[in-house]
């Protein structure tokens, strides 16, 4: 191996901060405000030599780094990395299953203890995170397993969201009747949106999925009567424990914590909810898991693999895309029967294509296929931009630099995985 | 007639600015097979070049409206034409060759990074700018309604047709052009042949940068407001532009843009203005499955 070439690093550094700087001298340096009388320019050429000097001296470290790296790692061959990456997921995951049902005990006891005292802040986030999961579960039966590219993956979840609140509040059916049929009308969108689009192919299908997540948003933006528009619905009813509301009383009957013994407190029904989610999400995994070893589970494998070989061998592409289609949907409705029970209040503004974005992203960062890709990449995405709630403006720019470096560094995802479930010659390796 | 005829001017040079932006569509997924997802806040980086260089030397006492819209113009490229070159070395170039999904995705990373970074660094509120051209013709009168063809207009179309025309013939006179006829016919045997793809596909996003600044310079003399958010429903509507031309296909994306802009224009005109965007998805729904080649591209061969 070369020793590294410091001056030539050094000089392609110069060139990344030149180019920063033509980028960021315009745009940064010069801000566009309203004076008294129309726009005038504000000159902050300060913040665009700042950003300039962090581009030169990071593309500097990390090239160093890259190659520093390079040196010293032995290669180690594709199988032996895979069976390495498998029990590290493995462990991952049943790690993180663990943590994942203790997490409002722990959370309880060390605040008891005095080491923090903001449970209900992490247990939201730990409800945030598990939908995502949830949802990126769903969304990888379509895209990870069917190999369909989907952008509009947010109009299900929409669905879902306003058949539950609809239903919900004007027959005022219990949590228990409604979810399930929030799913259904999730599922059924999904064929309905799938039939006549499934016969395109990658980004086609791309586009028209997302026309179609925009479609469903504007039509919830306008049909006001029965969505209310903009203003959304709100005032949608708190899911029970089975019967028992989370209330401090109720004139029809016992609350939970009349039930149960227990002292009155808001956190019960957080616990509550982050049980519930946590639920709905292993079984969309139990779900995917058991699906993938089912025929159909298997043709969808297949037709990712190779749609044609998969038509002349007798398989109807069109219906086994549909039914990952509707089963992704269905999840996704789930999902949202979930968000509008927790949130109580949903408006189109929750629904719009940057959601859709979040959710791909977190199924192909976490490399498609990989239920604990998933798991990590809805954890580091949505859990991480989180945390940076204080920096709440630099939140998103983070996070879509975030996709642009775990893509360059790992193109197929966090914890790549895309070897089919079952093969021929077992001993060969699956082409990627 | 009248009313119809006035729709039909304005959505002309409607279809022009998404035209403009097609054309970037086009050409990228001509040559590298991809969407160029952040192709819309290109369009968006540029509109705001525009504004602030017509800002800028507003402050300074820089008199004369038509110098000071060319120099916008050639400001507002320039600059979108480095924000697309660098956007294809980051987000691009290192995934070239790897798995179709990963550009995508590092795309749509691009596009929320650049509308947050313009969110940032100029702010999020609406940026608006007083009208530059006014007046125009009356083409014809009945009543009190009175059909009118603004100066606007005219610029926007005539800019339009010129740089189509010129790009065509960059296409398909010069060697710059035959390298990319030949990278998109087949990079491999470019680069074989001693063709340099890198350089060529660089050049493809900076083309299609500086149309898509032109497009947003127009956008924003022709609204007179511009935000951050702007690159995505406009983005949007100019790749279904593209696609219902035949992607591809440069005429294709001119002649989609202006279906795009009439279908908008007559939509809102005689039907709602709320559901114009689902028009133009439903347009683009509908081509892409009775025709998914769109009306000038050519039909792709499914090879094994």
């Amino acid at each position: 191996m070369a020793p590294i070439d410091y001056p030539q690093q050094a000089k392609e550094s110069l060139l990344a901060g030149i180019v920063a700087l033509a980028l960021t001298v315009p745009m940064m340096g010069l801000r566009t405000t309203s004076g008294q009388d129309g726009m005038v320019i504000d000159i902050r050429m300060g913040d665009a030599a700042l950003t300039t000097l962090g581009v030169a001296v990071g593309h500097f470290v990390i090239s160093l780094i890259r190659q520093a790296l390079q040196q010293r790692s032995p290669k180690e061959t594709k199988t032996e990395k895979s069976a390495r990456l498998k029990s590290v997921a493995i462990w991952i995951g049943w790690a993180s299953f663990a943590f994942a049902l203790t997490l409002p005990v722990t959370l309880n006891l060390t605040e008891n203890l005095g080491l923090h005292d903001k449970t209900r802040y992490y247990l939201d986030i730990g409800i945030l995170v598990l939908t995502y999961v949830m949802l990126g579960w769903g969304l990888n039966i379509v895209v990870g397993l069917a190999g369909l590219l989907d952008l509009g993956y947010v109009a299900f979840y929409a669905v879902g969201a306003y058949s539950y609140a609809l239903i919900a509040a004007h027959f005022g059916w219990s949590y228990w009747v409604c979810l399930p049929l929030a799913g259904l009308f999730a599922a059924f969108f999904g064929v309905i949106l799938g039939f006549p689009v499934l016969r395109l192919r990658g980004d086609y299908l791309a586009i028209v999925t997302l026309g179609f997540g925009e479609i469903v948003r504007v039509v919830l933006l306008n049909w006001y009567q029965f969505t209310g528009g903009p203003d959304g619905l709100s005032r949608i009813p708190r899911p029970d424990f089975f019967g028992l509301p989370f209330k401090r009383s109720s004139s029809e009957g016992e609350t939970f914590h009349q039930f149960f013994g227990l002292d009155y407190s808001s956190i019960h029904r957080i616990i509550f909810l982050y049980y519930l989610i946590f639920i709905l999400a292993l079984i969309t995994n139990a779900f995917t898991l058991r699906i993938r070893k089912l025929p159909v589970g298997r043709a969808w494998e297949a037709l990712r693999e190779d749609e044609i070989a998969c038509r002349s061998l007798g398989l109807n592409p069109t219906n086994t895309k549909l039914t990952a289609f509707a089963i992704g949907a269905m999840f996704g409705g789930f999902a949202g029967a979930f968000f509008a029970t927790r949130q109580g209040f949903i408006s189109p503004e929750s629904f719009t294509f940057i959601e859709s974005a979040v959710i791909l992203a977190i199924v192909v960062l976490g490399g498609m296929g990989s239920q604990i890709g998933v798991v990590i990449a809805a954890a580091v995405l949505i859990g991480g931009t989180e945390m940076f709630r204080g920096l709440e403006e630099f939140r998103m720019l983070a996070f879509g630099m975030a996709m642009v470096a775990i893509m360059v560094w790992k193109p197929r995802g966090l914890l790549a995985n895309r070897e089919p479930t079952v093969k021929l010659h077992g001993d060969k390796e699956a082409k990627p | 007639m009248e009313y119809f005829v006035q729709q039909l001017i304005n959505g002309l040079a409607l279809g022009s600015i998404y035209g403009l932006i097609a054309i970037g569509y086009t050409m990228v997924y001509g040559i590298i097979g991809m969407i160029n997802f952040a192709h819309g806040d290109i369009f968006m980086v540029g509109a705001f070049g525009a504004l602030i260089v017509i800002v800028g030397l507003g402050a300074v006492g820089f008199g004369g409206a038509g110098v000071l819209i060319i120099l916008a113009l050639l400001a507002a490229m320039l600059i979108a034409a480095v924000y697309g070159w660098a956007l294809e070395r980051v987000a691009y170039r290192p995934l070239r060759g790897s798995f179709r999904l990963a550009a995508l995705i590092s795309a749509i990373g691009m596009s929320i990074f650049l509308q947050n970074f313009v969110q940032l660094s100029q702010g999020a509120r609406v940026k608006p700018l007083q009208p530059m051209v006014e007046g125009g013709f009356v083409v014809m009168e009945k009543g009190n309604f009175a059909v009118t063809l603004s100066y606007l207009q005219i610029i926007i179309v005539v800019t339009t047709v010129v740089l189509m025309a010129g790009f065509s013939l960059l296409i398909a006179k010069t060697p710059i052009g035959r390298t990319q006829r030949a990278c998109e016919q087949d990079m491999k045997m470019a680069s074989l042949l001693g063709l340099d793809v890198n350089r060529t596909i660089s050049l493809t996003f900076v083309m299609g940068a500086a149309l898509a600044a032109v497009a947003g310079m127009m956008f924003l003399l022709y609204y007179g407001v511009i935000d951050f958010f702007i690159g995505f429903l406009v983005g949007i509507k100019a790749f279904t532009a593209a696609v219902l031309g035949g992607i591809g296909s440069l005429p294709g994306a001119m002649l989609g843009g202006l279906l795009i802009g009439l279908i908008e224009t007559f939509w809102s005109g005689y039907f709602t203005v709320e559901y114009k965007d689902v028009a133009a998805f439903a347009i683009l729904v509908l081509v892409l499955i009775f025709r998914p080649t769109g009306l000038l591209g050519r039909p792709e061969v499914e090879k094994v």
